[in-house]
């Protein structure tokens, strides 16, 4: 029951805004807020009870929902829970959305009532992402969080908005329905939807298909993280989304991607997780510098930070396909310092978006010594964003970076040129936004962060010195899950060495239809 | 329990009551534009602190029994990152004899500087962030030194460098010092980019990087197939961090753009004590390093180039700081040729008389420029020792001892290893040669700063600049160090006056013996015979009186030879001006084509064809599209039902397949 609430409270939510007057603007915000700040409690409240020595599901919540029609007649359960995969996704998005609400009194101020509930429907989407434990009502949730997105940039955001809005759109839906053949083939052939059950059967399923439906899978997942080549959505939806849109997509949409690879791309598919790692591990590494030189070259400081994202997700990408302890247990806590840390930024960048209407990095320029308060915020998320130790960003980091070495030197090498390149981009851009003389004479006069900007950011400061700090108290609770995961891991190598020195002679047929599914 | 923790955390609670006290004067200003606040208690707090972690620090000395037998007291440990399988890294802070050793540098100088910085630093308006910033430094430089592990140590090699980068950028409202501190991030980021390598390799090798579980494996380790080719690896770059933060070539460039900083920093930060974090880290994991002698020889051929490039470079700055900027990068060439002949102790040796004489000298040269309303270009100086007798004299003794004047501390220090080198003999004979010419560009080059600062004539308008002495609690550190500079080489006196009265070299003996017996000799010099080491030690006082009288007597009359130098020979001089030409190569050769590059990336390539790669495919699809448009209006609802459907229709196709 626990996390039926905790998945459908915001939807409740909603419903109560959706009866509230149109005029009424204040209330429907404070309802909003007030419902993912209960959220919020509720995801403190998972996270101190998750025990994290066990590998199993917890907090279960099952029950029949209805059945797939067919001879067989699949059954399709509303089944929820909580595990080391999952847990700090469902906690990081329970704790951003109250940040992302109040972030909007700032820049929201037309149909404010339409804006709130595609937030709370948005939330519940995405925590149901995290929770399901049924691959139907996984999918369900996953498009569920893909339509609140839309409108919200679509109708709030900026001038280029139709344009990011339909790119974002087709990119996400065709990843989405390749997945879902997929899935209902899965679904079909194992005559179960539960999660559990489907791994089971889909890690017994021959090398060949398991390469077709790993595929299948990671396409869509790729598409979401987003993965080199599938990242030029990006930087559109996040330049023209409003403040609190890019902070869901950074903090939280983004991470369904990174999730999914994981839970799915690796965890169902073993044998084609070890088979392809070589080439996701490439492409995170790469994406690492790629994103880096991108957002060296940008003008605008919000499509800058988009680009890092890319930069930062691919360290996420090579740490998870490094498929060792260190590399799965870092990209599952560089997921949530990312969430923090680029969340942040957005948060920060949209304040000043808001006093000054303009993005570009050289309209602004020695804001320091009219916003010192803002400086020390921003100096702070690029300094949890470039990995300085004693922040959050530097365990994921270096447990990413260690755990990629073990598996690949030469990939792990080419991510540390980001610890370089990652300072490049993220420092100049701070000297141009914060330092030297102040050149426009509408910087002079900017107001300092307000009582409630603070207010946002001081939760996140908080938890990226918790997570830097005592790391443990989050990778604890990954232990069991990820234990498992290797175990796994282990056996599918085992598996594959055995059928390789089978199929000697196939070997080369083996290949070559594997060659077309790399992408 | 002890309370060894306290000595890095009391600097870092000084830091956070500082930014309070900042974030409090700034309030108060919002009501009056020129408030002080309470800001000014900052410089007490901050001094406070440093003074706090200097008294636990000699408690622990003389509590602990370092000096009996016990090697290292260890504080309670911290569980920090769990990476899982087992390997756990845990920090705790060790108090050994070379751990000591840098914190008496750390706390002791940084304390003087501190107090220093409470005259030079008056009336700024981030006085208080000011503290806060230089107590955060001295938080992350204990940490660096007292950790017990390669991964702390790494912690404050990050935070000093973070220090670094927001003191050089202190005043970012002139732009230039923001770009400084920039520069010198990004490039010891290149070098931190090496040392993360190494630790990986050191993992793989050890499965730990606690430093004594390393040093314990090390025999046991080595014995392994391939370990040697990976550890030779490691101490490469492990060494290339070590060049980034120390400032050594291919990696010092961004030490002269630091001085952007407030002179304090200069002196705490880029001469006393961060820039000698690589020397630290060598001398830590010494048996590491003597077990791949080919990166002995790396290292020390790196000091020695490092040492002439420095010392030639600062031959022709007009830049008082400048002059001191290039000084220190060719001293810590100098401690790098010592580690690369294996004499740990005397790399440590010069590194704490050079905390002294530079600390000093980069606290003299901000009371001139104090002094002189913010003027740092010698040619405008001169005649300065009427008007400052204070910082004349202890200036006078901080040039003596980096030029090696005979008896003075860094005459000890630097002929100490120079002995060493000599006495290595085979390719460390040419190394010697080098630092013998150093040594000599040393005398000249301080004795011309001298004679340009404080000899001759006034070269200012006397109307309009009254140079004035700087106030007591300025000049009072600068006395200290002064005393320090002349008598440190009492620390380690050499051989020719008495048997084992290298008074450090023995109290480092449980540090280095590791190192020495992997070597299989002790310091090299050990070996040399008394008459051998008199004529070295006379030697070393001959080059220094000599060049430091050339070097007085061309420039104690004015700034001639300086202008007559670059009209004889303006390529040379332009040369050693602009430091070989080395940064502006980077510049040309590395920095502008990578943003070159990331500019035709991001708006060719990245645009164009990966993302035309989509459009096209979009466009393609709008064709096809547009034959069923009547059918599509845009509507999400509608693209909804069209996934219902087709989900439907795959699925009714799959139960007729």
């Amino acid at each position: 029951m626990f996390l039926t609430a905790l998945t459908f409270l915001p939807l409740l939510g909603a419903l109560a805004i959706a009866l509230l007057p149109s005029a009424d603007e204040k209330k429907q915000r404070i309802v909003a807020l007030a419902t993912t700040i209960v959220v919020a409690l509720l995801g403190v409240v998972l996270f101190a009870g998750f025990d994290g020595s066990s590998a199993s599901l917890q907090y279960i919540v099952d029950s029949a929902w209805f059945a797939l029609p067919g001879a067989a007649s699949i059954p399709i359960q509303f089944s929820l829970g909580v595990d080391g995969i999952s847990v700090l996704m469902a906690v990081l998005t329970a704790l951003l959305m109250p940040i992302v609400i109040l972030s909007t009194w700032g820049h929201i101020d037309k149909r404010v009532k339409e804006f709130m509930i595609w937030m709370l429907v948005m939330e519940t989407g995405m925590l149901g992402v995290f929770l399901a434990t049924d691959l139907m009502l996984f999918y369900f949730f996953w498009e569920i969080s893909l339509v609140p997105l839309y409108f919200i940039v679509g109708i709030w955001g900026g001038e280029r908005r139709l344009y990011a809005t339909v790119k974002f759109f087709l990119f996400t839906l065709a990843g989405s329905l390749v997945m879902l053949v997929g899935v209902i083939w899965l679904i079909y052939q194992s005559k179960t939807s539960n999660i559990a059950e489907l791994s089971d059967f889909a890690a017994a399923l021959s090398g060949t298909t398991q390469g077709w439906m790993f595929g299948a899978f990671t396409l869509a997942f790729a598409i979401k993280v987003p993965l080199l080549p599938f990242h030029t959505w990006l930087a559109d939806a996040h330049t023209e989304a409003p403040t609190s849109g890019s902070v869901v997509l950074a903090g939280v949409l983004l991470k369904m991607g990174t999730y999914g690879l994981l839970r799915f791309g690796i965890g169902m598919f073993p044998e084609a997780a070890v088979t392809w790692a070589p080439l996701f591990m490439g492409l995170g590494a790469i994406g690492i510098v790629y994103g880096a030189f991108l957002a060296m070259a940008q003008t605008d400081i919000k499509r800058l930070i988009a680009c890092s994202s890319v930069s930062h997700l691919g360290y996420v990408v090579l740490g998870m396909f490094a498929l060792t302890q260190a590399g799965l247990r870092g990209s599952i806590l560089q997921m949530v310092n990312h969430g923090l840390s680029t969340g942040m930024l957005f948060l920060l960048i949209g304040m000043i978006y808001e006093r000054r209407h303009t993005r570009a990095i050289d309209q602004f320029g020695g804001i320091a010594a009219s916003m010192p308060m803002f400086a020390m915020f921003f100096v702070f998320a690029v300094l949890s964003s470039v990995g300085l130790p004693g922040l959050n960003g530097f365990v994921g980091e270096y447990m990413i970076l260690l755990g990629s070495f073990q598996a690949s030197p030469f990939w792990a090498s080419l991510a540390v040129l980001g610890v370089i390149f990652g300072a490049v981009y993220l420092l100049s851009a701070t000297r141009r936004v914060l330092f030297g003389p102040l050149i426009h004479e509408a910087n002079a006069k900017l107001t300092d962060m307000v009582p409630r900007e603070i207010g946002m950011c001081i939760p996140i400061i908080l938890v990226s010195v918790w997570i830097g700090v005592a790391p443990n108290t989050c990778l604890g609770k990954l232990d069991g899950s990820i234990d498992q995961l290797v175990d796994r891991l282990d056996g599918a190598r085992v598996a594959l060495e055995l059928s390789n020195r089978e199929q000697e002679p196939k070997l080369a047929l083996q290949l070559a239809p594997k060659k077309g599914q790399a992408r | 329990m002890n309370s060894l923790w306290l000595i890095p955390l009391l600097p870092l609670l000084g830091s956070a009551v500082c930014g309070w006290l900042h974030f409090a004067t700034l309030r108060a200003r919002r009501t009056d534009e020129n408030a002080e606040g309470t800001g000014i208690l900052a410089g007490y707090v901050a001094s406070g602190a440093i003074i706090g972690s200097l008294l636990v620090a000699v408690r622990a000395l003389f509590a602990s029994g370092l000096h009996a037998d016990s090697h290292s007291v260890e504080s309670a440990a911290w569980s920090w990152i769990d990476l899982g399988g087992g390997f756990t890294i845990e920090l705790s802070m060790v108090f050994d004899h070379l751990s000591s050793v840098m914190t008496m540098v750390i706390c002791g100088v940084g304390a003087l500087i501190h107090i220093y910085s409470i005259g030079y630093m008056k009336g700024d308006r981030g006085f208080a962030k000011f503290f806060a910033y230089l107590n955060l430094f001295v938080f992350a430089m204990l940490m660096l030194v007292l950790s017990s592990n390669l991964l702390g140590l790494f912690v404050g090699w990050e935070g000093v460098g973070l220090c670094s980068y927001l003191l050089i950028g202190f005043w970012y409202e002139k732009g230039w010092p923001a770009e400084a501190g920039q520069k010198a991030f990004v490039v010891n980021r290149i070098g931190d980019a090496c040392f993360l390598i190494g630790s990986f390799l050191l993992v793989d090798l050890f499965a730990t990087l606690d430093f004594s579980e390393m040093l314990g494996a090390l025999a046991a380790v080595s014995e392994t197939p391939g370990a040697m080719t990976k550890l030779t690896f490691a101490t490469l770059l492990l060494f290339g961090g070590a060049c980034g933060k120390s400032a050594q070539f291919p990696l010092f460039t961004w030490l002269p753009d630091a001085m952007a900083g407030p002179t304090p920093v200069s002196a705490l930060i880029h001469a006393a004590t961060m820039v000698t974090a690589g020397v630290y880290l060598v001398v830590r994991l010494n048996p590491l390093f003597a077990s791949v002698p080919g990166v002995l020889l790396v290292i020390g051929s790196i000091g020695a180039l490092t040492a002439l490039i420095g010392a030639s470079s600062a031959l022709l700055q007009r830049d008082i700081k400048k002059v001191l900027a290039y000084s220190t990068v060719s001293q810590l060439g100098y401690m790098f040729l010592a580690l690369g002949a294996g004499a740990w102790a005397a790399a440590i040796f010069h590194l704490v008389t050079h905390a002294f004489f530079k600390g000093l000298l980069f606290l003299g040269s901000g009371s001139v420029i104090h002094g002189m309303h913010d003027e740092q270009d010698m040619h405008k100086m001169g005649g300065l020792r009427k008007h400052m007798p204070r910082t004349h004299l202890t200036f006078l003794a901080g040039a003596a001892a980096l030029s090696g004047m005979p008896l003075m501390s860094g005459y000890f220090s630097k002929d100490e290893i120079l002995a060493h080198d000599f006495a290595s003999g085979g390719y460390n004979t040419v190394l010697w040669l080098v630092g013998i010419m150093a040594a000599a560009l040393t005398a000249f080059y301080t004795w011309r700063m001298v004679a340009l600062t404080f000899y001759g004539k006034e070269r200012f308008d006397v109307e309009k600049v009254h140079p004035h002495e700087s106030p007591a609690s300025m000049t009072t550190p600068l006395i200290v160090l002064a005393v320090l500079s002349v008598f440190g080489g009492l620390l380690g006196l050499p051989a020719v006056f008495g048997d084992h009265i290298h008074f450090l070299e023995n109290w480092l003996q449980p540090i280095t013996e590791q190192g020495n017996a992997i070597l299989g000799h002790g310091p090299p010099a050990h070996s040399l015979s008394l008459a051998v080491e008199w004529e070295l030690l006379a030697l070393g006082a001959g080059i220094a009186l000599f060049f430091a009288h050339r070097g007085f007597h061309s420039y104690k009359n004015g700034v001639q030879r300086d202008l007559d130098y670059r009209q004889a020979v303006p390529a040379r001089a332009e040369f050693f001006e602009k430091a070989w030409r080395i940064d502006s190569t980077y510049h040309n050769k590395i920095v502008v084509p990578l943003k070159l590059f990331s500019f035709l990336l991001a708006t060719l390539f990245d645009q164009f064809i990966i993302d035309g790669m989509v459009n096209g495919s979009a466009v393609l699809a709008r064709k096809i599209g547009g034959r069923i448009r009547s059918s599509l209006d845009g509507n999400v609802k509608t693209y909804a039902l069209w996934i219902g459907g087709g989900a439907a229709i795959l699925v009714a196709l799959w139960r007729i397949v």
